[in-house]
């Protein structure tokens, strides 16, 4: 049996690299899998907790966590495409303007 | 109709507005029927309601209308009142007013505004009835300020000319002065007797029990009279305050006429009688009201003296003769100070009518040194001016010599003694005066050589309409002083001082019945004489020679120049109020209050959130970067607040267990 602290901490590092490449890559793709990077690590904390507590709620929030997430991507990967298509570019610091 | 009452003032109310919203578009003749017909009407209900008063006995009517103001015990209401003082001035206010308007159907015919002169006289009727009918200090107020009110409007009616303007401002703010005596005065009046009612003050038990102040001990009722007092003398045109009404003139002659000689500024004396038992009360208010008075006559007879605008002469007889009825009020003959109020009210409505008759001949001139010679071609206008000139001057057996007569003989009895004297000797000099300026203005526009442009102006006698009620004014200048006349001659009591006795029964002074016929036959023998030197200086100045008058203002220059100048009073007081006021309002509260002050504080909030904003601006950089770092930070700043809140938070992590 693994205790939960293990299961913690690994949620907790992986969670501490996406919020470090969320704020620092450039790219806008990077930058979207890092915040999933973020939501699984959660998804893990979660999990771990349920398991810990013997309930489901955890679990049951997981199950949203990765709706949420598909829908999400979804859209976000529509912006990303229109936003290359407009701007030749995925770099996030060239893309600071509203209007095109 | 004496249940009725109140249609006597709402009559000119409604004509006013009938005139003033729809007579814009109307010929001439219907707003003429619509001023002419409710001033009319109100006269006839005037008539009517007086007879009816009569009839039923009363000594009093008091009547409540409708309740204006109910606050606990307090009441002010619409009420009306009528007592023998009331029906004098109801019936004068009526009756000259309405002979007023019609000279002005015919003075005013070739004026642009018509409707709107209309409107605005019949509004003044409307205020004036307000006033005299009252039953409360506060519905008095409201005709006081009403009156106010269009005396400005009408003063200002040819407002494209700045004079005009100024002076319709100056009048109304001078009045404001005596205006807020008048409010100190009621208020110190509700807090002794809780209630603004005449009839409730005048009769309390309060009062009652209230000692005659002493003079030199001043009390309530002192104050509150001399408060009250202020009033007047702003309304009545009395030193200090007498300043606007020379300048008042600026407006039409029929307004000269109506309000600022016969009706408005008598409101002041009204107020002083209506309030006679308060006075009683209070000697050293009744003293500084005959020394005022006085002193009021004498310093504008003086001036009169030497002017030579034809209304300006007779502006500074009103406010004399306004002094004349204040020393009555201030010696205790209320009932003379009101009999020489009406005298007054018909020779010197008269005496502005026809001075506008005069001026209206002349093509619009009103210097009398480009006058002269007019009496024969004006003959009726000539008549009427010399009947109220003698009537003004105190001839018998013209009005004015009964009440003038009458007020001298008060003033002589019951002044106290030297001061009684000194009133009657600076009384009696005034009466030489007016006899002497008087006939001045008469030598000067009807007498001697004609001074104006015969090619230019072309005199013509002005038309019926203007001239009936000059003749009607003329027949109650001579007869209106008759009614004193038995007491004169020894045949009857005085029918005037009899029919007011109810009013003021209390508070005049009688003097001792039997030597009183000998007294007043005497001083009334040396007021003719004084007269009529009066009038011989005049005839020998002005008319006999000429160029006397020129020799005597040249050998003493300085007086003449003093009196010419109004003793510079004007300019005394724009310098000692008028400047430091505009530097005060100027520098302080302009520049200061307001435009640092109040503008600066709005302006400052406004620049303080501008810059803000602005320094808020740099934080929306379009950098998504920098959102995604702000988004980071505030998470943070929610988790610190969730674990590490210091008033009761609730420990998250409590859950874990």
């Amino acid at each position: 049996m693994v205790p939960t602290n293990y299961y913690v901490i690994l949620s907790a590092i992986l969670f501490g690299l996406g919020l470090f490449a969320f704020i620092f890559k450039r790219n806008i793709i990077t930058i979207f899998m890092s915040i999933e990077l973020m939501l699984n690590a959660v998804n893990l904390a979660f999990v771990a907790f349920s398991q810990a507590l013997g309930r489901l709620d955890g679990q049951v929030f997981v199950l949203f966590v990765i709706v949420v997430a598909a829908a999400e991507a979804a859209v976000g990967l529509g912006i990303i495409i229109l936003i290359a298509r407009s701007r030749q570019t995925l770099n996030v610091e060239r893309v600071n303007l509203l209007k095109l | 109709m004496l249940e009725y009452l109140w249609i006597v003032p709402l009559l000119p109310l409604l004509g006013a507005a009938v005139n003033g919203l729809f007579g814009a578009k109307w010929p001439n003749k219907i707003v003429n029927g619509v001023a002419i017909g409710s001033t009319g009407l109100s006269f006839l209900c005037a008539l009517k309601a007086v007879r009816e008063f009569f009839e039923s006995g009363q000594v009093l009517f008091h009547k409540e209308f409708l309740t204006w103001i109910a606050a606990g015990n307090f009441r002010v209401g619409f009420d009306l009142l009528m007592d023998q003082l009331t029906v004098v001035m109801v019936l004068v206010v009526t009756g000259v007013g309405w002979l007023i308007h019609i000279y002005a159907t015919g003075y005013m015919a070739q004026e642009g505004g018509y409707y709107r002169f209309f409107s605005y006289l019949n509004l003044f009727m409307f205020f004036m009835l307000i006033l005299v009918l009252a039953a409360n200090y506060v519905l008095l107020f409201v005709g006081w300020e009403g009156v106010g009110l269009s005396s400005y409007l009408l003063i200002g009616f040819y407002f494209l000319r700045k004079s005009a303007s100024d002076a319709g401002k100056k009048a109304f703010i001078v009045n404001r002065i005596g205006d807020f005596g008048f409010m100190l005065g009621m208020f110190l009046l509700f807090r002794a007797f809780h209630t603004l009612d005449f009839q409730a003050i005048f009769t309390s038990s309060t009062l009652q029990g209230w000692p005659v102040e002493l003079s030199g001990h001043p009390g309530t009722l002192t104050f509150a009279c001399l408060l009250i007092f202020t009033g007047a003398c702003g309304k009545s045109a009395q030193l200090p305050l007498y300043v606007w009404l020379p300048d008042a003139m600026e407006g039409p002659t029929p307004v000269s006429a109506l309000i600022h000689a016969a009706t408005m500024v008598t409101a002041g004396v009204y107020v002083v009688a209506r309030s006679h038992i308060l006075f009683a009360h209070a000697p050293t208010a009744m003293l500084v009201v005959a020394i005022v008075g006085c002193a009021t006559a004498f310093f504008a007879a003086t001036i009169g003296l030497v002017q030579t605008d034809i209304k300006k002469v007779l502006a500074y007889s009103t406010v004399s003769q306004l002094g004349y009825m204040f020393l009555a009020c201030g010696v205790g003959a209320f009932s003379a100070g009101i009999f020489h109020l009406m005298t007054h009210a018909f020779f010197k409505a008269l005496l502005f009518l026809a001075a506008g008759s005069v001026i209206h001949a002349v093509g619009g001139e009103q210097d009398m040194n480009r006058m002269g010679g007019l009496s024969k071609k004006i003959r009726w206008t000539y008549l009427a001016m010399l009947t109220a000139t003698l009537a003004i001057a105190g001839f018998p057996p013209f009005a004015g010599f009964f009440s003038k007569d009458s007020i001298l003989l008060s003033a002589f009895q019951n002044g106290g003694h030297s001061a009684g004297y000194a009133l009657y000797g600076f009384g009696l000099a005034t009466a030489l005066l007016t006899s002497f300026y008087m006939f001045r203005l008469i030598f000067l526009t009807f007498h001697g050589k004609q001074r104006y442009d015969e090619h230019k102006v072309h005199v013509h006698e002005s038309p019926r309409t203007m001239l009936v009620p000059l003749m009607i004014l003329a027949v109650l200048s001579i007869i209106g002083g008759w009614l004193a006349a038995p007491a004169m001659l020894g045949t009857g009591p005085d029918y005037f001082t009899k029919f007011l006795q109810p009013v003021f029964g209390g508070s005049e002074a009688a003097g001792p019945e039997g030597e009183v016929r000998a007294l007043e036959l005497t001083l009334a023998g040396i007021a003719v004489i004084t007269a009529l030197i009066g009038v011989t200086v005049a005839f020998w100045l002005y008319l006999k020679g000429p160029g006397k008058a020129d020799i005597l203002a040249k050998s003493m220059r300085g007086v003449y120049t003093a009196l010419l100048n109004k003793y510079y009073v004007d300019e005394f007081y724009a310098a000692m109020i008028v400047k430091p006021l505009l530097w005060i309002s100027t520098n302080v509260l302009w520049k200061a209050a307001d435009v640092a002050g109040i503008d600066g504080a709005v302006n400052g909030i406004a620049a303080g959130t501008t810059a803000i904003g602005d320094g808020v601006r740099h934080t929306q950089s379009g950098n998504t970067r920098s959102y995604a770092v702000w988004v980071v930070v505030g998470a943070l700043v929610v988790m610190a607040v969730i674990f590490f809140w210091p008033f009761g938070g609730k420990p998250v992590l409590g859950m874990l267990r």
